[in-house]
């Protein structure tokens, strides 16, 4: 039974590290950089459902506007953070990414590194340590030790993973993507305009990592502090490159994968001391036998 | 024979071993005003003493790390990994010499601990240098980022009695090296560090391993052992930072392993990336940055808040304006070079003029690096001994 | 197909090699043979049951229609891929399945259609890189990190021979220039002096003339004869160029669709009927 528990609350985890790992995926597969600073981007979006919470002092009103009340700003504060983390992400893509496109991937590298660097010190300055965010902690169900928030964590990760599929393969703007994706040059000749395709890749990538963020809130531990979403942040990388980093689909894979193992390794106590080590090391087993990760295409190189 | 020692004299490249002159000097002087000064003075330099002894560290890691990112052309984001690796292995032998052998001569320790440190972390970077030979780029870079973590996971939790628990490991009879010569040690080994790294480079196995960088296709059908060569590399950077381990874990008598995180080895790489890949300017950039953060850090009362603030603007910035495609012309235009021509006004010499050959703006790694910020290096197109991998002058 | 099953599929997928070529040597008169030959990707056969002979001293053409399967047998010759069948025999001796280095260590040295050099470094040290498996130039890590006598000699012995061989090639006063800066036919003859650096029995070109104007195609045939005669060199060259197959190889064999269409003498193999058909087409 402690199993079927742990099961179902990796697959809710994993949900979180997918939709974190779709920005990554895609920001890869488009842009063709590693964009250190998403993991950031969660962060930000915490502190913005604890900012939208502190100024309009919705978080504590439980008493007044019961429980329906309660979830109604919840909710309110999710597409607040959304708002703010899209914005934010194409901000970061215009401001220090934009300038450096077509310089050396290093670069990009590094700038990113800066600005995960900056929006740390910008919360820092905010309030420093960690803050309890009053997001309503959803019920337990009744079943095992999961609440409403596990439920709906699952739900959201199915239908973003299920949306983004369709947007991406159906859509004018997913087609294009994809273009873009295979050969940036070539697009931009068939008529895409690739700086909007990058900035879109951007904000669909920040809004997914806000949704992230609030779930992982809601499910986990519902304190924020600037190093908030490092960790997350990794290992969603970790679960991109398992699954294959430039693959939507990798994305999910990787992402749920890595939430069961984590949950699994919960079951016994050693086990869970090694956690990370254990995820970490499934990585480069992966990549010791799929040098792509698990969905990715290998690239031959010409001789 | 008073002739031949003089032209032996007079044909060393005295330029190769600046570095080393530059370094020995300061170090000796302020060694001997550390040493020598007492009461108040003594107690003014010690923020001083400080500093040098991380600057000490940082230029170790970050001249180790410039061999991988810089010459071998491999990302490396697990530097931290193999440092860590150093430090909790020499802690160990170190509580070993003096619980169990009763050994607490400093010199003895330093000894042991460092070759302890070195070879453990060496043999980490052969093991971490395996997945190399199939791996490139981001994928290499992920994996030597996941094996900091997993390094620092297993020292968290493996025998408390041993390494310490979640708690860190102390070092018996609270050992330290005294910081009043703690830097001058520290120093001795960057002295070490940058010879052996600089003379693996400028020999046929430092050729082969910038070969590899350039195109490793072209070296393999050259006839160069890319596993060997590769490995060499991973080896080599390893076992010196472990070795800067070592002396960190000798400085401050702990060693807790949170700190070896991933954002500790990035730092050390943005200090080589910084620095232009390169030996020298790696040196110069961790100089710099371990100034800048002291600085920061030091400033009182509210302004050491915006200390990572001000870092990641400069970091940014500086990148942005050494990159940007978009600011080609104006770099073109005000840089270093051109600035330092119109103050001193060098007298115009046609022969050592040949166009675009004589720039050395290039280093690429095998993520396509295209530009990059390498500042001071131009190859001597007069003499026979040219430069090679981003440093001034060749072998004799 | 229960779990089992498909748990040794996988494992057989990704980690069963193609069995391996058993090396046996032997007995050839020939600098270079090889025994059909043959590599498949997937389901195409790039090349198959493709065999060569090639005397010492020999200019050795290998022409064909583009996506014949040339420079696929460049590529097997060299090691960068392993045939799925056939061997082949450098004076004999089995080179089959070893890594790319060995293969160039035993004796094989190649160019590369789009030119590969070492760009970042300069060219008298593009030649030292070739240089460096040489016996005589012998000097292990140990010795050159602590400077003793010998690095120094090996380093000036190597660099004295990197500028003979510059010297041949007309390299030498641009001995100091990155490789990326210089011209087009240069580059060409510095990937030619890199590859003679190693010291090999034989010399794979492939299409050492494209993108070549007339006279730097008839200063690269004299080159080339020049090469064979100094070096005491085998050569085996991919070229689209007939006038200058015709005026440099002594034989050739034409590939077409991975199977060798005819060899022979260059004169009459060119003008066999079918290889004038594979080029025109119809």
């Amino acid at each position: 039974m402690e199993f079927l528990e742990k099961l179902i609350l990796g697959i809710s985890d994993g949900g979180i590290y997918a939709m974190i790992a779709l920005g990554y995926t895609m920001v890869y597969g488009i842009a063709k950089m590693l964009n250190f600073a998403h993991g950031d981007v969660i962060m930000v979006g915490g502190y913005s459902i604890l900012i939208f919470f502190n100024t309009t002092g919705l978080g504590f009103a439980y008493e007044a506007t019961g429980i329906r009340g309660t979830i109604f700003a919840s909710l309110i504060a999710l597409v607040v953070s959304v708002i703010v983390c899209t914005l934010l992400g194409i901000v970061i893509e215009k401001l220090a990414y934009k300038p450096l496109r077509g310089s050396s991937p290093l670069a990009v590298l590094i700038t990113a590194i800066g600005v995960s660097m900056l929006l740390q010190s910008i919360a820092q300055l905010y309030r420093k340590g960690s803050n309890a965010v009053p997001i309503y902690q959803f019920k337990p169900t009744g079943i095992f030790d999961i609440t409403m928030a596990t439920v709906f964590t699952l739900g959201m990760s199915i239908v973003v993973m299920f949306s983004l599929t369709m947007f991406v393969k159906r859509s004018k703007t997913g087609r294009a993507m994809i273009a873009v994706s295979e050969d940036k040059g070539a697009a931009q000749l068939m008529g895409i305009n690739v700086n909007n395709i990058i900035m879109i890749t951007f904000a669909i990538g920040s809004a997914l990592a806000a949704l992230a963020g609030f779930c992982s809130l809601a499910t986990g531990s519902s304190f924020v502090q600037p190093g908030y979403g490092s960790m997350p942040g990794i290992k969603a990388f970790t679960a991109a490159v398992i699954g294959g980093i430039g693959s939507i689909p990798g994305a999910m894979l990787g992402g749920i994968l890595l939430g069961i193992i984590e949950n699994l390794c919960m079951l016994n106590d050693t086990l869970a001391n090694y956690k990370d080590a254990i995820e970490f090391s499934i990585l480069i087993i992966v990549l010791l036998i799929k040098p792509a990760g698990l969905l990715g295409k290998k690239r031959r190189e010409k001789v | 024979m008073m002739k031949k020692v003089l032209s032996t004299f007079k044909s060393i490249k005295w330029k190769h071993y600046s570095v080393y002159l530059i370094i020995a000097v300061a170090v000796a002087i302020l060694g001997y005003l550390s040493l020598s000064l007492d009461g108040k003075a003594s107690r003014a330099f010690d923020t001083y003493r400080s500093l040098l002894g991380d600057m000490s560290i940082w230029i170790i890691l970050a001249v180790s790390l410039s061999l991988v990112v810089g010459f071998l052309g491999e990302l490396s984001l697990g530097h931290a990994g193999f440092m860590s690796v150093g430090a909790y292995l020499g802690a160990v032998i170190t509580n070993v010499l003096i619980a169990n052998l009763k050994i607490e001569n400093t010199f003895v320790i330093i000894v042991v601990s460092v070759f302890v440190g070195g070879v453990s972390a060496a043999a980490c970077g052969f093991i971490v240098g395996l997945p190399a030979l199939r791996l490139k780029g981001d994928y290499l870079a992920i994996v030597t980022l996941a094996f900091g973590e997993i390094v620092r996971v297993i020292f968290k939790n493996a025998n408390p009695n041993i390494f310490g628990g979640a708690g860190g490991l102390q070092l018996k009879n609270y050992f330290t090296i005294d910081r009043k010569y703690f830097f001058i040690i520290g120093f001795l080994f960057v002295i070490l560090t940058i010879a052996v790294i600089q003379n693996t480079i400028r020999s046929k196995h430092g050729r082969a391993i910038t070969a590899i960088r350039d195109n490793e296709i072209a070296a393999k059908a050259t006839g160069i052992n890319v596993t060997k060569y590769k490995l060499m590399g991973f080896v080599i950077s390893a076992a010196f930072a472990g070795i800067a381990g070592v002396l960190m874990t000798l400085k401050d008598g702990t060693v807790l392993y949170s700190k070896f995180d991933y954002n500790y080895s990035i730092e050390i790489l943005v200090i080589v990336v910084l620095g232009g890949m390169g030996i020298n300017g790696s040196v110069i950039a961790a100089v710099f940055i371990s100034l800048l953060n002291w600085k920061l850090t030091d400033m009182n009362g509210s302004l050491s808040d915006y200390k990572n603030l001000i870092y990641a603007l400069i970091l940014i910035l500086l990148i942005i304006y050494r990159n940007a495609p978009a600011l080609k012309g104006f770099r073109e235009k005000y840089n270093f070079r051109t600035l330092w021509a119109m103050v001193f006004k060098p007298k115009h010499n046609p022969a050592k003029d040949k166009g675009d050959a004589v720039r050395w703006d290039v280093v690429p790694t095998k993520i396509e690096m295209n530009e990059v910020l390498s500042t001071d290096v131009v190859i001597d197109s007069t003499g026979d001994n040219s430069a090679d991998i981003g440093e001034r002058g060749g072998n004799k | 197909m229960n779990i089992k099953e498909k748990f040794v599929d996988f494992f057989k997928a990704h980690f069963k090699k193609a069995p391996k070529h058993k090396r046996v040597d032997i007995e050839s008169e020939y600098v270079l043979e090889t025994k059909e030959l043959g590599i498949t990707f997937g389901g195409l056969k790039a090349a198959q049951d493709v065999n060569l002979k090639i005397k010492k001293n020999e200019i050795y053409g290998l022409i064909g229609p583009n996506g014949a399967g040339k420079t696929t047998v460049f590529n097997l010759l060299t090691g960068v891929y392993q045939p799925t069948t056939g061997a082949f025999y450098l004076n004999g001796k089995d080179l089959t399945g070893l890594r790319q280095d060995k293969i160039n260590q035993m004796g094989f040295a190649r160019t590369f259609q789009n030119i590969r050099l070492f760009n970042n470094m300069t060219v008298v040290r593009n030649v030292m890189v070739g240089l460096s498996n040489q016996p005589e130039y012998k000097c292990s890590l140990f010795e050159s990190i602590f400077r003793l006598p010998r690095h120094f000699k090996t380093e000036k012995a190597m660099r004295k021979r990197a500028k003979e061989l510059l010297d041949i090639f007309g390299l030498l006063d641009e001995r100091n220039n990155l490789a990326c800066n210089l011209p087009y036919g240069k580059q060409r003859k510095l990937e030619i002096a890199r590859a003679l650096a190693t010291n090999p029995k034989l010399l794979l070109l492939d299409e050492p003339a494209a993108g070549m104007n007339p006279n730097e195609t008839e200063d690269l045939v004299n080159t080339i004869k020049y090469i064979r005669d100094n070096f005491d060199m085998t050569i085996l060259l991919i070229e689209h160029d007939m006038k200058f197959v015709s005026g440099l190889c002594d034989r050739i064999t034409v590939l077409n669709f991975g199977t060798v269409l005819t060899e022979g003498k260059t004169k009459e193999a060119l003008n066999n009927p079918e290889v004038i058909k594979a080029y025109i087409g119809g």
